[in-house]
């Protein structure tokens, strides 16, 4: 038995695809569920429908979506352009990080000039760190896989430092850093939870669709990442786009991060850092890098979120569960897709008569 | 300011191994021809399982063997993904290294779930009086037994042959009759096992328990390591050797006077910065295996 | 013509009963392809068997299923007259089969000796100094001189090719296939080559010779065999051939087709517009392409070495050289992929040194590279590709004009005869087509100057003819063309005139009347004068056998 490549990839193998990476994830996680005393087919029900039921739970996904859609589609818009910034949970944390800034110490700003300040500071700090492997990239080739990877563990260790350090809260002595002023929360939107980064995130795909498909700065970045050389022989600047790419995919998750802190927890602490950046490329990676995938797809890993949350009270497994259930998805996925285009053939012995 | 030169010595010794043991199934694998993001995932799955085998036999060699059982598993896992299904490199690695993590965090949590922090049996220091001779075997065995051997295989046996060209030029390997798939799947295979070990150490010797975020970030390091080391054994060694010592300064640092008011976690990420620094002044210029990055199929 | 073993029927020449290598009723498909049908061939120890056919009519499918690469759908493979199977190249190269193709299998950073024993070394110890020793015995056998301890990177292109001959003499073969050896070659290496060849054949192996060359082939083979679309269609000795009969053989009897056929033989063909395009105005017009002093150094190896070419107005210039004489980085340079060390390039008189590849075009040069699959963007639509060098064009604050577009795009695919829809996706296009969307590309703005390298490549005869055709309508409307070519029959039937690269340097020019074969390929192996010394590496393998002229073996010229 071999592999052979088909000559046609068939529209319908797609969907068929996906299908068959969901039902093998499902298959995959179910002896680990039951390994906590749990039945597979409750837990998912609990992943996958039951944050659907009420509308409480319903706002707690969109909450739990809304970092996941800022750092899908920053990884995206860089993926797509070939820069493969690893670095997204770095920037993101960065960019917690800028907002604390005019939070604790400008505390007593009017919100109308607030949440500007506290969300261009947060851009521009996850830009700020973007900068060194972009700036490395440019000028020197150096691969960015490697130095955005590793400044991720130093972001956090940053973060770590500060709040034990000289932002750690003085009253009641957590390394957690103090509330932020009055004026620096996000305004509420649905509910009492889902606050206007939502929005924000919304509006930034949208804008990342128009720019893909009616721009031609959009063909010059499909280009650029699909094939450099050629890109490069017609005339686009590929380390331009690439350079421009990475920046603007460091702002995009230090907005992340901004939105997060202000809008959440209206304070820095330890717990903001969840695998956001990391969750962000599977984001990006099943929604093959477009803006609408992104969209859709963290949608649904909010979902498995909420749900492994609800899963863990209720049926005692824990909430790792949902990190697991959304790798697994990942690698189910890219590999039906990657697997679309073989056919299995039995090789024939030779001299065997025509059928 | 009263640094210690003996225990920053000792310290870089033992703070090197389990990134020499990474590295070098890193450069195995990249040296065929595939990047293997996974190493953080694999490293954190050898503490894991080590640690999880340790605790039920009694024996950490036990758990050792454990371990490099789940790294061979998990290279099966990245060839599997990369060499026969054809997908992304990059997303290969950092899929299996979430789904790693995932995995044991999750088996923690079912196994473990008093909260309450399990010591296992850990290898001991050879010669522990000596001070700066007193290191774990396994130390001894990284830096005395496997990386040489490393480099022999490498250079002077048809193994390594084989796998350079396969790593350089994989239609030609082919065309000579070279196995491209198997040949990855072996670098795989046996580059997990030793990055399992790497992470073995980490709850086998050094801290006889296992916390979450135990590898913290140490498979990345060796991944720049080996760019950095150009997918040499020796200059791979040696950048290892300086992460140790720059963490090592860094432990002996935080408990003087001096530096006792800067939190820990700034000086932690000293070596880190050193790693980028070291990438940022040699790393121009440099020649990538021929088919890095690339998946071969026979057309 | 009976689509199975042959007209004249003449069997296998050689000792033995059994023929040495046999391949019975042969078929490979690929999908709807049937790229082998049925096909019989067969191999005699000492012979030459030349195989012909055009690109595309089967012959690398027949190569790769008889070296293990593939395995036939039907059909059977006999050595020695016993039947056989191929699961991989061992399993030919244990039989005694081996190939050189044209793309070499050398691993670059490897020396000679590691290449060589690179498919029997086991797991263990490698045994450098046996293979080393190997090597050189190999060597002296074919009468050649060779360093076994060079880096192969480091190596020429005949050198390599003769790596890739000791490879397979190292593994025992008996029969040797060499696919389109003379691509690569100077006609005095390929003098050389033949030479090789024909010591190989007298001490009993045999040799199967793949080309598309007749005129070449006709000086070395034993018997012939033509293969088109898929199917065998003559087997004849090649004595006494007429090469007009056996071009039709290869293209089919179309009448319409004869000028190709006359191409593909290497007889002068009838092209009324010749006589227009005189030898270029000598001074008086401004050129449109002025390369002066070009220069390229990389890593301390000197690539282009001054080099100074114009293109005036209404001519074709053609650039000849061996593969690797700095062809290659003078059309990179040219296309603004590589930054020159010293020179200038001026198009229609503008400074075009310092512009990037975009100020090029918008300067009115045109360019084509060699490397078709590095200009296109796979994932990308046909009218996608089309506009990508042009984008800006259709810009109105900030947006594409989508309409503007779609009506360009359909412009440029009648006009450039394109067989597709705009948004067919381009890589579903065969190869023939893509080329026609890169000339489309190449030619949509008018530029006063085109650089193409190697533009058919690969094409089969009805889409060369076609390139051709639009290289000879630039020069027509008073473009002018710079025609980078390994391939010395296009360079003669499109250019005006000839420029010479050797080692990176122009060694010297000929007018289209003084450009014949061997006065290009003098220049091309690097003798200004018409005496001929032998080339390097081929020194001793040429005493003996005549080359233009004289031969002495000993001397060599170096400039």
């Amino acid at each position: 038995m071999r592999l052979v490549a088909r000559e046609h990839a068939s529209p319908w193998r797609t969907p068929g695809a996906v299908a068959a990476a969901v039902i093998l994830t499902f298959l995959i996680t179910a002896g680990p569920i039951r390994g906590s005393g749990a039945s597979p087919v409750t837990a998912y029900r609990r992943f996958l429908f039951t944050p659907l039921t009420s509308s409480y739970s319903l706002y707690e996904v969109l909450l739990t979506a809304t970092p996941l859609l800022f750092t899908g589609l920053a990884v995206a818009v860089a993926f797509r352009a070939g820069y493969f910034n690893i670095g997204a949970e770095g920037q993101f944390l960065a960019g917690a990080m800028g907002a604390t800034v005019p939070g604790i110490h400008l505390a007593d700003v009017p919100a109308g000039l607030a949440l500007p300040l506290a969300l261009a500071a947060g851009a521009v700090a996850g830009l700020g760190w973007a900068f060194l492997p972009a700036w490395l990239k440019r000028a020197a080739g150096i691969d960015e896989v490697v130095t955005t990877l590793l400044l991720n563990p130093v972001a956090l260790l940053l973060l770590q430092g500060l709040l034990n350090g000289p932002w750690r809260n003085p009253t009641s002595g957590f390394p957690d850093s103090e509330t932020f002023g009055p004026g620096y929360r996000m305004p509420a939107m649905l509910g009492d939870r889902v606050h206007a980064g939502l929005l924000i995130a919304v509006v930034l795909i949208a804008a990342t669709v128009v720019v893909m498909t009616f721009t031609p700065l959009g063909l010059r970045i499909k280009a650029a990442g699909q094939s450099p050389d050629a890109a490069r022989f017609s005339g686009i600047d590929v380390t331009r786009v690439q350079w421009t790419s990475a920046l603007a995919s460091g702002a995009i998750a230090g907005l992340a991060g901004a939105c997060q802190v202000l809008g959440v927890q209206h304070q820095l602490t330890g717990s903001i850092a969840q695998g956001h950046g990391y969750t962000g490329i599977v984001v990006a990676t099943l929604g093959a890098l477009s803006a609408i995938g992104v969209l859709f797809v963290g949608m649904l890993l909010g979902l498995i979120g909420v749900g492994s949350q609800n899963a863990s009270l209720v049926l005692q497994i824990p909430p790792q569960m949902g990190q697991l259930v959304t790798a697994v998805l990942l690698l189910t996925v890219v590999s039906c897709l990657a697997m679309r285009q073989y056919r299995l053939v039995r090789r024939r012995p030779p001299g065997a008569a025509e059928s | 300011m009263n640094i210690s030169l003996v225990a920053v010595l000792a310290a870089t010794l033992t703070i090197a191994t389990p990134l020499v043991f990474g590295a070098l199934g890193a450069i195995l694998g990249e040296r065929a021809g595939v990047l293997n993001l996974g190493i953080e995932g694999t490293m954190y799955a050898g503490a894991f399982v080590g640690f999880y085998a340790a605790d039920r036999s009694g024996s950490a060699w036990v758990g050792l063997g454990a371990a490099i059982v789940a790294g061979a598993a998990a290279g099966a896992l990245m060839g599997l993904l990369t060499v026969s299904i054809g997908v992304n490199q990059h997303v290969a690695g950092i899929g299996t290294t979430l789904g790693l993590v995932a995995a044991c965090d999750y088996t923690n949590r079912v196994l473990y779930s008093s909260g309450t922090q399990v010591r296992v049996p850990k290898f001991t220091r050879l010669l522990a009086d000596i001070d700066i001779v007193g290191q774990y075997a396994l130390t001894w065995i990284a830096l005395l037994v496997l990386a040489p051997f490393v480099w022999w295989v490498m250079r002077d046996t048809g193994a390594g042959l084989r796998l350079r060209a396969v790593g350089e030029n994989p239609e030609a390997a082919d065309v000579a009759g070279i196995s491209v798939a198997t040949t990855r799947y072996v670098a795989l295979i046996c580059g997990g096992m030793l990055m399992a070990i790497g992470g073995a150490f980490l709850t086998l010797a050094l801290l006889g328990s296992f916390t979450i975020d135990i590898v913290s970030g140490r498979g990345w390091v060796c991944i720049a390591l080996v760019i950095f080391g150009r997918w040499g054994v020796w200059p791979t060694v040696a950048g290892a050797l300086l992460f140790g010592v720059a963490d090592a300064l860094q432990l002996q640092l935080a408990i003087t006077p001096e530096f006792g008011d800067v939190p820990n976690e700034l000086l932690i990420a000293v070596p880190y910065l050193v790693v980028i620094a070291a990438l940022v002044i040699w790393g121009r210029g440099i020649r990538y295996p021929g088919a890095y990055l690339r998946p071969y199929r026979r057309a | 013509m009976r689509a199975d073993n042959s007209t004249t029927s003449s069997g296998p020449t050689g000792v033995g009963n059994a023929p040495l290598v046999e391949v019975v009723g042969l078929t490979k498909r690929f999908g709807a392809l049937v790229a082998n049908d049925n096909i019989n061939l067969s191999v005699a120890a000492g012979e030459v068997h030349a195989l012909l056919g055009e690109n595309g009519a089967g012959k690398s499918t027949l190569t790769r299923v008889l070296y293990g690469l593939s395995q036939p759908d039907e059909g059977e493979l006999r050595v020695d007259g016993r039947a056989v199977r191929f699961g991989s190249p061992k399993d030919a190269m244990r039989a005694g089969i081996g190939l050189v193709t044209q793309e070499f299998s050398l691993v670059g950073p490897m020396t000679v000796t590691e290449n060589v024993m690179l498919a029997t070394v086991g797991l263990g110890i490698a045994d450098r100094r046996a293979a080393r020793a190997s090597v050189l015995e190999a060597a002296s056998r074919i009468g050649v001189g060779v360093d076994p301890d060079a880096k192969v990177e480091t190596l020429s292109v005949g050198e390599r090719q003769l790596v890739e001959i000791l490879k397979a003499l190292y593994h025992d073969c008996r029969l040797l296939i060499l696919d389109e050896p003379t691509a690569v070659l100077v006609p005095n290496d390929v003098h050389a080559l033949f030479a090789t060849v024909r010591r190989l054949t007298a001490s009993g192996l045999g040799v199967v010779f793949i080309s598309h060359k007749l005129h070449e082939v006709v000086d070395i083979a034993d018997r012939i065999t033509v293969l088109r679309r898929g199917r065998v269609v003559a087997t004849q000795p090649a004595v006494g051939l007429d090469p007009a009969t056996i071009a039709t053989l290869m293209i089919g009897s179309d009448l319409a087709r004869l000028p190709e056929a006359a191409e593909l033989v290497g007889l002068p063909t009838t092209d009324p517009v010749d006589d227009v395009s005189a030898a270029p105005a000598a001074g008086g017009v401004a050129p449109v392409l002025a390369v002066r002093k070009l220069s390229l150094d990389a890593d301390g190896v000197r690539l282009l070495d001054d080099v100074s070419v114009d293109v005036a107005p209404g001519e074709i210039v053609g650039v000849a050289g061996v593969s690797g004489n700095g062809q290659t980085e003078l059309v990179s340079v040219l296309s603004a992929m590589t930054a020159p060390t010293a020179g200038t390039i001026h198009v229609s008189g503008v400074d075009v040194t310092g512009l990037d590849p975009l100020g090029r075009i918008r300067a009115g040069l045109g360019r084509m590279s060699e490397d078709r699959r590095g200009c296109v963007v796979p994932g990308l639509t046909v009218e996608q590709n089309l506009v990508l060098e042009d984008i800006d064009q259709f810009r109105r604050w900030g947006f594409a004009q989508r309409r503007r577009i779609r009506d360009h795009t359909r412009r440029l695919m009648e006009q450039f005869d394109i067989r597709a829809e705009p948004n067919d996706p381009i890589r579903s296009l065969s190869g023939g087509n893509v080329q026609k969307v890169l000339l489309a590309r190449a030619l949509s703005r008018r530029p006063a100057a085109l650089v193409v390298a190697q533009p058919t490549r690969g094409l089969d005869v009805g889409a060369s003819a076609y390139v051709h055709e639009q290289l000879r309508a630039v020069r027509d409307r008073r473009g002018g063309v710079l025609l980078v070519s390994e391939d010395l029959d296009e360079l003669i039937a499109l250019a005006d005139r000839f420029v010479v690269l050797y080692s990176g340097r122009v060694i010297g020019e000929l007018a289209a009347a003084d450009a014949t074969p061997e006065a290009l390929g003098l220049l091309m192996t690097g003798h200004r004068s018409l005496r001929s010394p032998a080339t390097p590496l081929a020194a001793r393998a040429v005493s003996g056998c005549s080359s233009a002229g004289a031969s002495s073996p000993a001397s060599e010229e170096e400039f």
